[in-house]
């Protein structure tokens, strides 16, 4: 079995986030920035498939301007076996990534996909989905647990109320919640060796994929601001305050 | 054109994200269509049909959409769509897994969980876990969008609209359901209850949890959680609020052994009082909350209940 992983380049989720004075869009300067959460999961989870013996190969794929190659590094660390960028230095909506994460799964024709569920930038929860629709693949999101079977995939999903579980035929589609896995940290030895692991380059153009704009960025602003109230010194003063001031018990 | 809702639903009730999503689309246009997709789901219909502003449901009550599979759901959503504005629905985990599968088959974008309707074609949406807000405007003929249920109003009921059947059938063998299990609780549900009192890592264990149910039964109220307390294994994984789990803006929300990461504050800042109890008076937490009380939480919260 063959398994593709998705990984996309994020702010660390640490980070603080500042919107440019202009209200253009969020300032990215001087940032640091990582593999996003889920798909680290994402990643951890394949290569455990891989461990367990349940696949022989795992291929990890970012879209993204030059700089991704980080985090495809760093999916290497973690175990996958090559990596392949689409570069673009544009920042693509979900349909677009979708569109070329397609023709990537076309080429290499992988058994199994996994994806983080939601990018902590865009937070859009969209991209598996979407793929899921344009290879007319079953899709099994949020996971929080996969059972590979013959020919079928069972996937624990955690939904509104609790758990689901589904069968998926394959090849199939899924994205990661949180509580899919804890990824390992990757080893020194580890980061010296992904250095010397494969890392093809394609385009959009060698793809052959048309790319759309579907929507316009018209501005970004900051929240409003919360700011801190009072500290009482009671439980008594607490209960006080959230009948008569606050009103809201 | 008319705009078309996906009611949330699980086939005996009508869901209260349906109504929060039905004030929103008001903003965009005036023909409402409500999609009760499901099986013996026609109790839905006729409380779908009492949603003020709605001018017609749409029932597709067949056993192929018991369980909303997201393959079978969206090709139904994607082919009736066609003939919309506007394709709607909550962003509930099955509005999240449905809606960008419809949007994909419809070769158009889908902007994601909504908190504001600047016009029929631009809206604001919180990106960073809420660090930030963009204003987007749609390019699409059919605009495909998910909305936060805790940024509108409910719809109120009262009418009496149309239901028409839907008679198309579409399974894809690609998927199949295999069992469910949803936790039962008479506590009003978390993202619509007035009052929400969570728990995080200080609870320590899940035995603690029964402390904030006593207070949540008191004021009426439902219990939420910290991702540090469902990861523990304290509370099931519904019950997570923030940034990548349940999205709440009560009257009162009480953070109880909560830090106050970004991640959580994602999930709760919109509420309209906030009440911190925590040890540490440095805690992040202080910064956000109207009331804080520097406390352990093992004297304070019983005290709180006992004197409630
Ligand atoms: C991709 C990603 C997504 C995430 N999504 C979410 C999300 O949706 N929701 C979420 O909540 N988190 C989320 N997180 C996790 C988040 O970053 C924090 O780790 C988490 O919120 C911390 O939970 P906590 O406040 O319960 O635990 P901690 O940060 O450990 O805080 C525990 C608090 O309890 C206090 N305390 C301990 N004992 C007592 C006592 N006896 N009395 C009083 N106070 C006490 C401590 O002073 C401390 O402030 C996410 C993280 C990532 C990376």
């Amino acid at each position: 079995m063959k398994i593709l992983v998705a990984v996309k380049r994020v702010i660390d989720y640490n980070a603080k986030v500042r919107v440019k004075a202009d209200n253009s869009d969020v300032d990215l300067s001087n940032t640091k920035m990582a593999i996003n959460p889920f798909c680290e999961i994402a990643v951890e989870e394949a290569v455990r498939l891989k461990e367990a013996g349940s696949a022989q190969e795992v291929v990890a794929v970012s879209v993204g301007p030059k700089a991704c190659q980080e985090q495809i590094r760093a999916a290497l660390a973690l175990g996958a076996d090559r990596g392949i960028q689409v570069e673009t230095d544009d920042n693509l909506e979900s349909l677009n990534v979708a569109k070329l994460l397609a023709q990537v799964v076309r080429d290499e024709q992988p058994d199994l996909i996994i994806m983080g569920k939601q990018a902590i930038d865009s937070d859009n929860n969209q991209t598996g989905q979407m793929l899921s629709a344009l290879l007319n693949m079953p899709q099994g999101t949020f996971a929080s647990e996969i059972n590979l079977q013959e020919g079928e995939v069972q996937v624990i999903r955690e939904i509104d109320g609790g758990l689901q579980t589904l069968g998926l035929t394959l090849p199939a589609i899924i994205t990661t919640d949180l509580r899919l896995n804890e990824p390992r940290y990757a080893s020194l030895p580890n980061i010296m060796k992904a250095k010397r692991k494969p890392l093809a380059v394609v385009t959009p153009e060698t793809l052959g994929v048309e790319l759309k704009q579907h929507s316009k960025l018209l501005k970004v602003t900051p929240p409003a601001e919360r700011s801190a109230g009072i500290l009482v010194s009671s439980v008594d003063e607490l209960i006080e305050k959230l009948k008569n001031q606050a009103k809201v018990i | 054109m008319a705009i078309l809702i996906i009611a949330e639903h699980d086939n005996c009730t009508l869901k209260g994200a349906t109504l929060n999503t039905v004030t929103a689309a008001a903003q965009m246009g005036q023909d409402l269509h409500l999609l009760v997709a499901g099986s013996n789901c026609q109790n839905v219909a006729d409380e779908a049909a009492s949603v003020e502003g709605i001018s017609k449901v749409l029932l597709a009550d067949n056993s192929v959409y018991a369980h909303h599979l997201a393959e079978n759901t969206a090709q139904l959503i994607s082919q009736l769509g066609t003939a919309y504005s506007h394709i709607l629905a909550p962003a509930t985990s099955n509005g999240k897994n449905i809606l960008p599968r419809v949007a994909a088959l419809l070769d158009v974008g889908q902007i994601s969980d909504i908190t504001a309707v600047e016009s029929a074609d631009t809206f604001q949406r919180p990106i960073y876990a809420g660090n930030a807000i963009a204003t987007l405007q749609s390019l699409d003929n059919i605009k495909v969008i998910t909305v936060r249920g805790t940024a509108f109003e409910a719809a109120s009921t009262g009418n009496d609209a149309p239901i028409e059947n839907v008679d198309l059938q579409i399974e894809s063998n690609l998927s199949s359901f295999v069992s469910e299990e949803i936790a039962q609780s008479d506590r009003p549900e978390l993202t619509a209850a007035k009052v929400v009192i969570s728990g995080g890592r200080g609870m320590g264990n899940s035995e603690s949890f029964t402390l904030l149910e006593q207070v949540a039964d008191k004021l009426g109220g439902a219990v939420g959680a910290s991702r540090a307390a469902v990861d523990a294994g304290f509370v099931p994984n519904d019950i997570q609020v923030g940034q990548t789990g349940k999205i709440v803006a009560p009257d009162l929300y009480i953070a109880v052994g909560i830090s106050g990461a970004i991640q959580h504050l994602a999930g709760m800042k919109d509420s309209k009082i906030i009440v911190a109890i925590n040890k540490d008076e440095e805690a992040p937490i202080f910064s956000v909350a109207d009331y804080g009380l520097v406390a352990d939480l093992f004297e304070a919260v019983p005290e709180l209940e006992q004197k409630l």
